[in-house]
């Protein structure tokens, strides 16, 4: 199918599309790396009267280095992350979920960015920014403020980012020393997962000390799977050790029922996942 | 209308578009570039897949406008002077294709997946191709092909 008709503007500057943006308010849709939004925009599941295309400002592609951080601007597509050395160092596990998502003509074009922003609770990048709690960096009329991740995700297809907002970068502290893993569970490649876990794990002297984790399409936005993180402290890194702990994870989730699965099997695949999830991030570490 | 200029196939061309036109459309319906062909029209089969700026795309996934001064390589440019490309003519000779239809993209998304990574195990082509559906083949002869062209031995 075709997409409505749009008119078309392309910015290259910040300054310039947060300007379209008040000029047009709701009636104005951001377009990224367009890998979501095109398909929206055929399936006619939406049809803004204005398209702003923010891919001309090359200042949203860097990725930088800042010492104890990483700041990947949010126009930054998938291949660049996965080609930078950095991240796949020290947020090893945004560089395993990054790998998993969808397939590599859309990993030339998307960007982590437009995925936070349009934030389906079944895309592969929620989880991970969840699980290194990141810090999401949105430029507004008012100048610019930083979110938590745990505070941007604010139900399905909505952020914290406001309409006449724009997410300009994504802001990872470092995770060297800690080991990750990104289990990801899906029927077909390419796929959406039916549910994965990402899983960030501190381990000392074979004891687990930290843990975070983030939990794929087990509600209406991405998730921190929290009353397993705190039940991981203290236990040793072995398959018995995290057994009662990981069994937590569904734990106040909402999973969704749908031809892949129904909510209780959701729910089991989320225990189950975790489980190897952190059994794997321990044994990386 | 949005005036675009961009080069396909090593030609510059330039037109007026509407901004919601596909690139896919474009290439099609105004250059007349039918090898690219649409598939499944939701991002997912691959058959549409050609080259932007030296990288493989779904064509039915980017809007013609965003391809504004860049560079597009499809099927029909990958020849040269009546030469086939050597993942054309090795698809050609492993007889990697049945009705075909799948095959401009396959080989578009082949030649990509050679450029990053020049000698792929078997693994690394069925994970290099999986955003391209094939119907026909079982992929068997797909994944002989791009091993072919890698100047693998594969097994007859």
């Amino acid at each position: 199918m075709i997409p409505t008709q749009f008119a078309y503007v392309a910015p290259t500057s910040v300054e310039e599309a947060l300007a379209a943006l008040a000029e047009h308010g709701d009636e104005a849709k951001i377009l990224a790396g367009g890998q979501s939004l095109l398909p929206v925009l055929r399936m006619r599941l939406n049809a803004p009267e204005v398209v702003i295309d923010i891919g001309k400002i090359d200042s949203l592609r860097e990725i930088r280095d800042e010492g104890d951080t990483i700041s990947i601007g949010a126009m930054a597509t998938y291949a660049q992350i996965l080609g930078d050395a950095g991240i796949r160092d020290s947020l090893s596990l945004l560089h395993k979920a990054i790998t998993e998502v969808a397939d590599p003509q859309i990993r030339h074009r998307g960007t982590l960015g437009g995925a936070l922003v349009h934030a389906d609770p079944a895309g592969d990048c929620g989880a991970p920014t969840l699980a290194l709690e990141a810090d999401l960096v949105i430029q507004g009329p008012g100048g610019e403020r930083t979110v938590a991740a745990t505070e941007f995700f604010e139900d399905l297809f909505t952020t914290a980012v406001g309409e006449d907002e724009i997410l300009t970068a994504i802001r990872f502290r470092k995770h060297d020393g800690w080991g990750s893993h990104y289990e990801k569970f899906v029927r077909v490649a390419h796929q959406w997962p039916i549910v994965s876990v990402a899983a960030s794990v501190k381990v000392e002297g074979g004891t687990i000390s930290e843990a975070r984790l983030g939990l794929v399409n087990m509600g209406s936005t991405a998730l921190r799977a929290t009353a397993t993180e705190q039940a991981l402290v203290g236990q040793p890194a072995t398959e018995d050790g995290v057994r009662a702990a990981c069994d937590l994870a569904a734990e106040g989730t909402n999973p969704p029922s749908d031809l892949n699965g129904d909510a209780a099997y959701r729910s089991h695949l989320a225990t189950v996942l975790t489980r190897r999830a952190v059994l794997k991030a321990a044994g990386s570490s | 209308m949005t005036r675009i200029e961009l080069k396909v196939d090593g030609a510059t061309v330039s037109d007026d578009v509407e901004p919601r036109m596909l690139l896919v459309q474009y290439l099609r319906e105004k250059l007349g570039k039918t090898g690219t062909v649409i598939g499944c029209d939701t991002s997912n089969c691959g058959a549409c897949t050609v080259h932007l700026d030296g990288r493989s795309v779904k064509s039915c996934n980017v809007l013609a406008v965003q391809a504004d001064g860049a560079e597009v390589t499809t099927i029909e440019g990958l020849a040269t002077d009546g030469e086939l490309h050597p993942v054309q003519a090795a698809f050609h000779e492993c007889h990697a294709l049945q009705c075909g239809f799948c095959t401009p993209g396959m080989i578009m998304q082949s030649v990509d997946l050679l450029k990053d990574n020049p000698n792929p195990s078997e693994a690394e082509i069925r994970v290099g191709i999986e955003g391209n559906l094939c119907r026909c083949t079982g992929y068997h002869n797909i994944v002989k092909a791009v091993q072919t062209a890698a100047g693998q031995k594969t097994e007859a």
